[in-house]
């Protein structure tokens, strides 16, 4: 769409910058406070420089859970994105079964992410939980609480579980706006299914597959309340993610020096990421 | 080939309610039950962990207080994004680039980050343990959603509308509230969706800005949890319960879904 230049724009964006900015920079900048300096409570700060970015770049814990991190967004992304497109195509595309599958698929996104946690929780469980019990009674030897395979095997499965859907939705709405006579030329050409696929429908859905693993890069790179509720971090730190780290150095041993600095060195790789993908998808956008 | 098509959808599903399933049939079963033996649904129905939920006020002031700060961020979301997202879908102005990608950078800043600092900050102006702050906090990640979502359903509308309705007579307020806002209600209604989804499920944030007041339900599962021993019956019905406001809202959205995806940035 063609945009007419109207500097009187900003009136109507004020509120929104208003509102952001009020919860952003101002904590944001409070971060930026204690990354630089040390401090002893009562208000009392001493400068540090780039003392406590040193120390956190250097510390084997950081790129202990940092490596964990690009672990675990990668695997879950390698397993989401095409588990979601594939159960997209099968999806029924009129009838009874569209508003079915919509909001049966749709109820994991819609559980508090500690009410998530908790469930699988208990779903896991190797004494009263199903899918405990049953792997056990199946000869397998599995205790997330106390194996780092099986920990992670439940993280990613959790995951899976909550988030998948989320590319369904997303891929499915893709393929709705295909237009019919897309399909009705292929069929007069002959075309496989396979070249239906990768002609038309993945082309057609690049601009809403961006958007599902730009969220979900964001949203697994941030995660936090589900891995802490089902295994606590553990078991040792093994499964103890970014979010869980800093929280437990913020909070836990208030270490707030060193963990502001990794605030600030964790929100700056998400936004790296971020801005690369970003400035792809507008690219794409331009040129169609 | 038409009926194996059922078949992957079906197995999904089936996976994604398993789970659900496993809560529920914990939450009506006794806690002897749950620790003694291990069976596949309750073999002594009850319905005391739901009975003290809706009896005991700590219980449900929890969730009235969760759908309250959640309606609030909701409403201040999507009213504050609606002239946002049309300036950026019609107009050019200076920095309106730089300030889409700013804004949405605040929806990729992990919540651990700002934990600390909100508190402090709320804290001083007082708003500390108020929905209040809950709902204004969570305005960082929603007010980005929301504007991302609603600009792409303003654009799919031809600026023609606009200029009609100009030629007519139309006032731009006039237009807005009668003419714009209408042709895009399938837009509002997925950005109220999410907005309530992201603010119904995030926890890390309202549990830090709450103590007493203002304690929503999620949190008031996790300090039970950890305070009272391990009373799994009670802690699987309040979670069961949690689901239901979803649901709720998944229904009213259900025909939007597939219809505003396909209308917005799709």
């Amino acid at each position: 769409m063609n945009k007419t230049v109207n500097q009187k724009a900003w009136f109507f964006v004020i509120p929104v910058f208003v509102l952001v900015a009020f919860n952003a920079i101002i904590p944001l900048m409070t971060v930026v406070n204690y990354a630089f300096q040390e401090t002893f409570g009562n208000n009392v700060f001493m400068w540090e420089g780039t003392r406590w970015f040193k120390q956190i770049m250097l510390s084997e814990r950081f790129h202990a859970s940092l490596g964990r991190q690009f672990l675990f967004t990668f695997i879950i992304l390698f397993i989401q994105i095409p588990l979601g497109i594939g159960i997209a195509l099968t999806m029924p595309k009129e009838g009874i079964g569209v508003p079915v599958c919509l909001v049966l698929m749709s109820m994991p996104l819609l559980i508090p992410w500690n009410v998530v946690g908790a469930m699988w929780n208990i779903f896991a469980l190797p004494d009263i939980g199903f899918l405990g019990h049953s792997l056990n009674a199946l000869g397998f030897d599995y205790n997330f609480t106390q194996q780092i395979g099986d920990a992670w095997f439940t993280t990613i499965l959790m995951d899976v579980w909550h988030w998948t859907s989320l590319v369904v939705l997303l891929s499915y709405a893709g393929l709705r706006s295909i237009q019919p006579a897309y399909y009705q030329a292929a069929e007069i050409d002959g075309a496989s299914r396979w070249a239906i696929f990768t002609k038309i429908e993945l082309p057609k859905m690049k601009k809403v597959l961006t958007i599902a693993i730009l969220l979900r890069f964001m949203d697994s790179f941030m995660i936090y309340t589900e891995p802490f509720v089902l295994t606590g971090g553990g078991p040792g730190n093994a499964t103890a993610f970014l979010s869980i780290d800093l929280v437990k150095m913020a909070l836990g041993q208030f270490d707030l020096g060193p963990a502001a600095a990794m605030s600030l060195i964790y929100f700056f790789i998400v936004l790296l990421v971020c801005w690369v993908f970003y400035t792809l998808m507008m690219r794409n956008e331009e040129k169609s | 080939m038409k009926k194996a098509k059922w078949v992957v959808p079906t197995i999904y599903i089936i996976f994604l309610m398993l789970p659900i399933y496993w809560l529920l049939n914990m939450s009506f079963k006794t806690t002897t039950e749950i620790i003694n033996t291990y069976t596949l649904w309750p073999q002594e129905f009850t319905l005391d962990n739901y009975k003290k939920i809706f009896t005991d006020s700590t219980w449900y002031t929890g969730y009235l207080n969760s759908i309250y700060y959640v309606v609030m961020n909701t409403v201040i979301s999507v009213a504050a994004a609606l002239p946002a997202a049309y300036a950026f879908s019609r107009y050019k102005f200076l920095g309106d680039k730089h300030l889409f990608f700013w804004l949405l950078t605040n929806r990729m800043a992990p919540p651990a980050v700002f934990a600390l600092p909100f508190f402090q900050f709320y804290s001083s102006v007082n708003l500390f343990d108020t929905h209040v702050a809950v709902a204004l906090s969570h305005c960082l990640f929603n007010i980005p959603l929301a504007v991302w979502i609603l600009e792409g359903f303003m654009s799919s509308v031809p600026k023609e509308l606009d200029e009609t309705a100009y030629v007519d007579g139309y006032s731009f307020w006039r237009f807005f509230f009668k003419i714009f806002i209408p042709t895009i209600t399938a837009g509002i209604g997925i950005t109220m969706f999410f907005c309530f989804m992201f603010s119904w499920v995030e926890l890390l944030l309202a549990k830090t800005l709450t103590a007493v007041a203002a304690k929503p339900i999620a949190a008031t599962m996790t300090r039970t949890a950890s305070t009272s021993g391990y009373e799994l019956g009670l802690l699987a019905a309040a979670g069961s319960l949690t689901i239901i406001p979803g649901a709720i809202v998944i229904y009213f959205v259900r025909n939007y879904i597939a219809k505003g995806f396909a209308l917005g940035r799709v």
